[in-house]
């Protein structure tokens, strides 16, 4: 209780206190009631930001699960191959989210990066500092990169604790590849594909650092999600008042949506 | 201990002593009534836990859009909108 209390509670009730005060100073605090949600619920730049998050979320979403499900199936089912192909498919999941960044940053560089180099040799203009479209592909790649393996190792674990009965059962029955996946393997893999749109989506809703070192939210505000924007208001210009606003109605929209996810995770499980 | 650092203001010790105070409530409730399962107009079997959280941020999505959508500075309407909602949601919900 006591951890829960120290750890959560007071520092919400902290950001609570501070989103409905205009703050200058030790002891130099005045109550201004809602402004600061107002303002940041009409702020334009909120917005984008918000659009902006949703987007990621979408496209990271429609790749990751896809190809998640589609590595899980080409793994080897077992043995020395299987236990390498996950070791490897495993490690981009074990390196810190700031080195992420750093790689791509290196990575997608138009003049030294080895993708920037190869896309702009092969006649596209690629060039994330300066163009949006390069920036959000850097990004999505990177996501994709970074976290498709735990989609995929999920996937696998749901594809291995299917039992060989079925398969002999699909085989006794002509069933061909496709119908395979349709009516056994994607069936079967229903619960680990929910904890893994769960997972996926509450992780890039929340995104920080690895687009903030590459793009830093630019070109312009092209790639300045949530978290960025939230930071900016916090750190950058130091607006403790409209970031603790802006803050909690985040917070509100990661709380109604984990319930969301969470509900459906309950049903899909109870049938 | 010095609580100065948390910038407390009446209006939110106020909010959160009447969360607490709901939050006592209930578990007294649960003691005495245990909750159980039902369905109402919400999609799903939801318990009693359940209906107070679902108004509550039912509450706090009221509230945001009313403060988006008017200049009015006090929050009487949306409050009210939220107690009557929330009333709805415990007992049909």
């Amino acid at each position: 209780m006591a951890l829960v209390a120290f750890s959560a509670v007071i520092p919400l009730m902290t950001v609570v206190n501070y989103s409905v005060q205009d703050i200058f100073g030790p002891g130099q605090r005045y109550f201004i009631g809602v402004d600061w949600f107002r303002e940041a619920l009409r702020d334009p730049e909120v917005h984008g930001a918000f659009l902006r998050q949703l987007a990621f979320s979408g496209i990271v979403l429609a790749i990751e699960i896809p190809l998640g499900v589609a590595v899980a199936l080409l793994l080897p089912k077992a043995g020395w191959k299987s236990s390498l192909a996950i070791v490897i498919l495993a490690l981009p999941l074990l390196i810190p989210f700031n080195v992420v960044g750093t790689i791509w940053q290196v990575y997608a560089r138009p003049e030294i990066g080895f993708l920037g180099r190869v896309l702009n040799d092969i006649g596209i203009d690629f060039n994330y500092t300066g163009d949006a479209v390069s920036a959000w592909a850097t990004i999505v790649l990177m996501d994709v990169w970074h976290w498709t393996p735990l989609v995929a190792l999920l996937a696998f674990a749901g594809l291995r604790s299917i039992p060989d009965a079925y398969y002999q059962a699909a085989r006794i029955d002509g069933a061909g590849r496709l119908a395979v996946f349709r009516f056994i393997e994607l069936p079967k893999m229903k619960s680990v594909l929910t904890i893994a749109v769960l997972l996926r989506f509450m992780d890039s809703f929340m995104i920080y650092t690895e687009p903030f070192v590459v793009t830093g939210g630019g070109p312009g505000s092209a790639t300045t999600f949530l978290s960025i924007r939230l930071v900016n208001m916090a750190v950058g210009q130091f607006d403790l008042g409209p970031a603790a606003a802006f803050s909690l109605m985040y917070f509100l929209v990661i709380l109604l949506i984990s319930y969301v996810f969470y509900t459906i995770l309950q049903r899909a499980s109870a049938s | 201990m010095d609580f100065q650092w948390m910038a407390w203001t009446t209006p939110t010790a106020v909010f959160f002593l009447v969360i607490a105070a709901i939050l006592v409530a209930m578990t007294l409730a649960e003691i005495r009534f245990p909750t159980a399962e039902r369905r109402g107009f919400l999609p799903m079997p939801t318990t009693r836990g359940d209906r107070l959280f679902l108004s509550l941020m039912l509450a706090a999505f009221i509230h945001l859009g009313f403060v988006a959508l008017s200049d009015a500075q006090s929050l009487a309407v949306p409050l009210g909108i939220s107690i009557f909602a929330g009333a709805l949601m415990m007992r049909f919900g």
